[in-house]
């Protein structure tokens, strides 16, 4: 019992963050159609540029955590700038390409992402500084470190504010509209590139913020550690339904837990033929189950041919 | 008429001489540069295989160096010490093609409804799958050697005919390398010819047609999910093919090999070129495979005759070039570099 | 004469909240001109979309032919010997005219990826087979000098007339054709009815949605008339054009 809810809170700590990343993905992708490839880079880039401030900010002799609320705005920021020019310089060109082009550009700049990473932070693991102190909590036999609940305090109030923001906002209402159908957006007047703009920055700050987590949790980043984070945070917005933001959001934690759940218990499912590093392989065998079932996601809106 | 046909018996006379020429030009720079021949040849293969799946049937897929996967690993494990098992390969061939086949069919039969985006995500989800498996089914019974690889693996052989090591014939002595570029320039034509004929068919007309509008394919009596799984399995098969040849060829397959920045690379090959037209495939699988070669021969040198020394790791420059010329290429030829010439139109007539 | 080809059986479809078809029954007899009418929005489109297997009804259903068509099964319409040609014209624009009613005659050709691979005696022979009757039907159609334009290239009207030789292409039992002449002028209109009464002398049954109620009322043996998912009668041109009712819902809409 102990065990299954220790699992539980993994997945959710886990989970948290790749909800943060989806989003990035299913907001682009629900308003142009995209699959930013290049996302789970920045959010790698975030972690990188956090622990090179954080780190020379202690060294200078800054208080811990002040180096830390430092290491983390400089690193939304970063990645805001790079959200921005990676739509205005490698993706706006491509508007009315053909539907391959911008992916196979996204794939292109992942891959420039990943190596200019490797040539600036070196191909070695890189420590992160811990910013917490370790406290450890109890409840009902299963514990968890004040690092887990920030996590997963932080990434709900973020999703709520995000919910806000697209809900009772006027910028997120033009972004409603031009998921809904950018040609009559544009006729009422939504200006299309601020908006597509601004989902790449938003998306971005929120992947700042995950990496800046994944990295003081595990408390190591290296220039690789995108590609898999950015894979899965994937599955789980097309596990939700891509383009649907709360979709995104509850199959990141999903996802998760799931994935918590599966390294758990996979050994005693198996007969021990399979142990726990078989675990990257939950994420795609349930999101191929799933779609098998529900081939528009889980709560993504079925979309009919209109013949 | 009779010029016409003199011009082309010409112009495929030609080709013959520098195809059967183009291993002993190479070999002048270093059996190397046979081997990196040998390769660019295999990808073609690769890729016209896949320019079934994308180009033809217009289907996503991001996994298809999986089916190369189990082609390769299906050869390692038939004919190598590590099970003891030496089968030949018009054996190993065919079963290694009909898992491949197999593998495709079964990924493709429930995902092939889904819309483009989600099928590239699943299709990618296939590949990582296959990679994790062959990474860890070393244990508790070993099968694939896990990260070790399989070494040792036979090279092709038609009888006591190997096409490893050297070997004189009529006077001239014949690399490995050699004798493997022949084995896969002819490969490489047949699959040529099965793109040509196959795009020109009852079949390759309903790949066509289910690319142009799925609804209206369904509606003149396409059984799309058939035809759809049909090209999917045929990419498969020539994908199994290809990796039975590499398995032989390299003599070690390792989960490495099968990441999926080689899926990738093939995927590339056939957008760069030009989705769908067979000479422009050709091409980008030619230029993806040279030039990383040329660069990770030059770039070393470069930097040492230019600074005196190594500034950046040649390997990640390397990379980081393949990623730039992606972008550059999509953004100023997005039907790639050598489109047919009815996408040329359309793309011009979008713009206007 | 009078042998029944298609019966709808009290088929309902909604969308959301709107009532798209109310438990339509209809049948359509061998060899006649059935002409469907109503305003527009009045579900004609969607009874096309149940029967070729596009929409899966919400209830009842069709007998083709003697046996039932199985929903959610589009191409198996087309094997059974239903074609149709839609609304908004749907042809497949990067292809010619010829090879758009190439694909027309898969249904009825088999040659498989062997046949492609190998092209053996008898692949070669069906593909010469195919060139041959895609060619006759864009001259049935008139279309022939347009054969190797780009489809998306043909003018509306042989755009049209494409779509109707793709559809004849798969040798149907039952041509459905939805608003065929929408956006023609006079001249066009009169060809097309020229064309469509060819079309049932030579054999096939029409089943003809159309705005133009005076080409409906000339060129069929039957209407039925559909106002907000309802049938509203079914009869011949003459008694359908004096029903208070229809007279109603075409001034009401
Ligand atoms: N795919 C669909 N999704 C939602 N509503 C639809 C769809 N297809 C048709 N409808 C609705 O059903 C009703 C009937 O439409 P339709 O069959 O196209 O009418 P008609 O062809 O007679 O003009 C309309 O109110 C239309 O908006
Ligand atoms: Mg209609």
């Amino acid at each position: 019992m102990d065990i299954l809810l220790q699992q539980i809170i993994n997945g959710l700590v886990q989970g948290s963050i790749y909800a943060l990343v989806a989003l990035g993905y299913t907001m682009v992708y629900g308003i142009m159609g995209l699959i930013n490839f290049a996302h789970g880079e920045v959010v790698m880039i975030g972690t990188l540029v956090s622990i090179t401030v954080a780190g020379s900010l202690i060294e200078a002799g800054m208080p811990v955590s002040l180096a830390g609320m430092a290491g983390l705005s400089a690193s939304v920021l970063a990645c805001m700038a790079l959200g921005w020019g990676l739509e205005r310089i490698a993706y706006r060109p491509l508007r009315n390409a053909p539907r391959l082009t911008p992916l196979i550009t996204a794939i292109g700049m992942s891959i420039v992402l990943q190596n200019l990473a490797m040539m600036i932070w070196g191909r070695n693991y890189l420590t992160f500084p811990s910013f917490l102190p370790k406290i450890d909590f109890e409840l009902a036999g299963a514990n968890f470190t004040a690092i887990q609940v920030i996590i997963v305090v932080v990434s709900a109030t973020t999703m709520g504010g995000l919910l806000l923001l697209v809900y009772r906002t006027k910028l997120g209402m033009a972004m409603r509209a031009t998921a809904q159908n950018p040609a009559v957006a544009s006729l009422m007047g939504v200006n299309i590139n601020r908006v597509i703009a601004a989902a790449f920055v938003i998306g971005s700050a929120l992947g700042a913020l995950a990496g800046v987590m994944v990295g003081s949790y595990y408390e190591i980043a290296h220039y690789q550690m995108g590609f898999m984070l950015g894979l899965k945070a994937f599955t789980a917005a097309v596990l939700g339904g891509i383009g649907n933001l709360a979709g995104a959001m509850l199959g990141g934690v999903l996802l998760g837990i799931i994935e918590a759940l599966g390294a758990g218990y996979i050994g005693d499912l198996t007969g021990g033929f399979l142990g726990s590093n078989y675990q990257d392989i939950f994420a795609f065998v349930v999101l191929i189950v799933v779609l098998m079932f529900k081939p528009s996601g889980l709560f993504g809106e079925k979309t009919g041919d209109r013949a | 008429m009779t010029s016409r046909f003199f011009r082309s018996a010409v112009g495929i006379g030609l080709l013959a001489v520098a195809l059967i020429a183009l291993p002993f030009v190479a070999a002048l720079g270093g059996q190397a540069w046979v081997r990196i021949l040998d390769f660019a040849i295999l990808y073609i293969f690769l890729a016209l295989g896949l320019n079934i799946v994308v180009g033809f049937a217009g289907l996503l897929d991001l996994g298809y160096i999986a089916f190369y996967a189990v082609g390769a690993y299906t050869w390692a494990l038939l004919a190598s010490p590590h099970f003891g098992l030496h089968l030949p390969i018009w054996v190993i061939l065919p079963i290694g093609a009909s898992l491949a086949c197999l593998a495709g069919v079964v990924l493709g039969s429930p995902t092939l409804k889904l819309r483009g985006d989600y099928l590239a995500i699943v299709t990618l989800g296939f590949g990582e799958i296959v990679r994790i498996f062959l990474n860890n089914l070393n244990a508790p019974i070993n099968i694939t050697n896990g990260p070790q690889g399989i070494t040792l693996i036979d090279p092709v052989a038609f009888g006591s005919f190997k096409f490893s090591g050297t070997t004189q014939i009529f006077g001239l002595a014949l690399s490995g390398p050699q004798k493997y570029y022949y084995l896969l320039v002819t490969l490489a034509i047949l699959v040529v010819v099965i793109n040509l004929r196959l795009q020109h068919s009852r079949i390759g007309r309903a790949w066509q047609a289910i690319r142009e509008d799925e609804v209206a394919a369904k509606a003149v009596g396409i059984n799309t999910r058939n035809i759809k799984l049909l090209a999917f399995a045929m990419g498969a098969s020539f994908g199994g093919i290809a990796g039975g040849i590499f398995s032989a060829m390299q003599g070690f397959v390792s989960p490495e090999s099968f990441s999926l920045i080689e899926s990738i690379m093939v995927l590339s090959m056939v957008v760069l070129g030009g989705m769908g037209h067979i000479p422009g495939v050709i091409l980008g699988a030619v230029l993806l495979s040279i030039l990383p070669e040329a660069l990770r021969y030059g770039i070393g040198p470069l930097q040492t005759a230019v600074f005196g020394k190594m500034l950046v790791d040649p390997e990640s420059l390397r990379m980081l070039a393949f990623g730039l010329a992606l972008v550059l290429v999509m953004r100023f030829k997005p039907a790639g570099l050598w489109p047919s010439p009815t996408r040329q139109r359309e793309l011009a007539e979008a713009k206007s | 004469m009078s042998e029944v080809l298609l019966e709808a059986k009290a088929v309902a479809k909604h969308f959301g909240g709107v009532q798209a078809l109310r438990e339509v029954s209809l049948s359509i007899r061998r060899g006649e001109i059935y002409g469907l009418i109503g305003p527009n929005g009045a579900g004609k489109t969607t009874f096309f979309n149940c029967m070729t297997g596009l929409y899966v009804p919400d209830g009842g259903g069709f007998v083709f032919a003697g046996a039932p068509l199985l929903a959610d099964a589009p191409h198996r319409a087309a094997e059974r010997g239903i074609a149709r040609t839609f609304q908004n014209i749907r042809l497949f624009g990067n292809m010619t005219a010829l090879e758009n009613v190439m694909v027309g005659r898969h249904v009825r050709t088999g040659a498989g990826i062997f046949g492609a691979m190998f092209q053996n005696a008898a692949t070669r022979a069906e593909e010469a087979a195919i060139r041959q009757k895609a060619d006759d039907l864009l001259h049935y159609v008139r279309i022939e000098e347009r054969a190797d334009d780009l489809a998306r290239n043909l003018s509306y009207g042989d755009q049209r007339r494409l779509e109707i030789a793709r559809a004849l292409a798969t040798d149907p039992k039952l041509l459905c054709l939805d608003e065929p002449a929408a956006g023609m002028n006079a001249t066009e209109t009169a060809e097309l009815r020229e064309l469509i009464d060819g079309i049932r002398s030579d054999g096939t049954t029409v089943l003809l949605i159309e705005h133009d109620v005076k080409l409906v009322m000339g060129l069929c043996d039957r209407v039925a008339v559909l106002d907000y998912g309802a049938l509203v009668i079914e009869d011949v041109p003459a008694v359908v054009q004096k029903d208070q009712r229809v007279i109603e819902a075409y001034l009401g809409a």
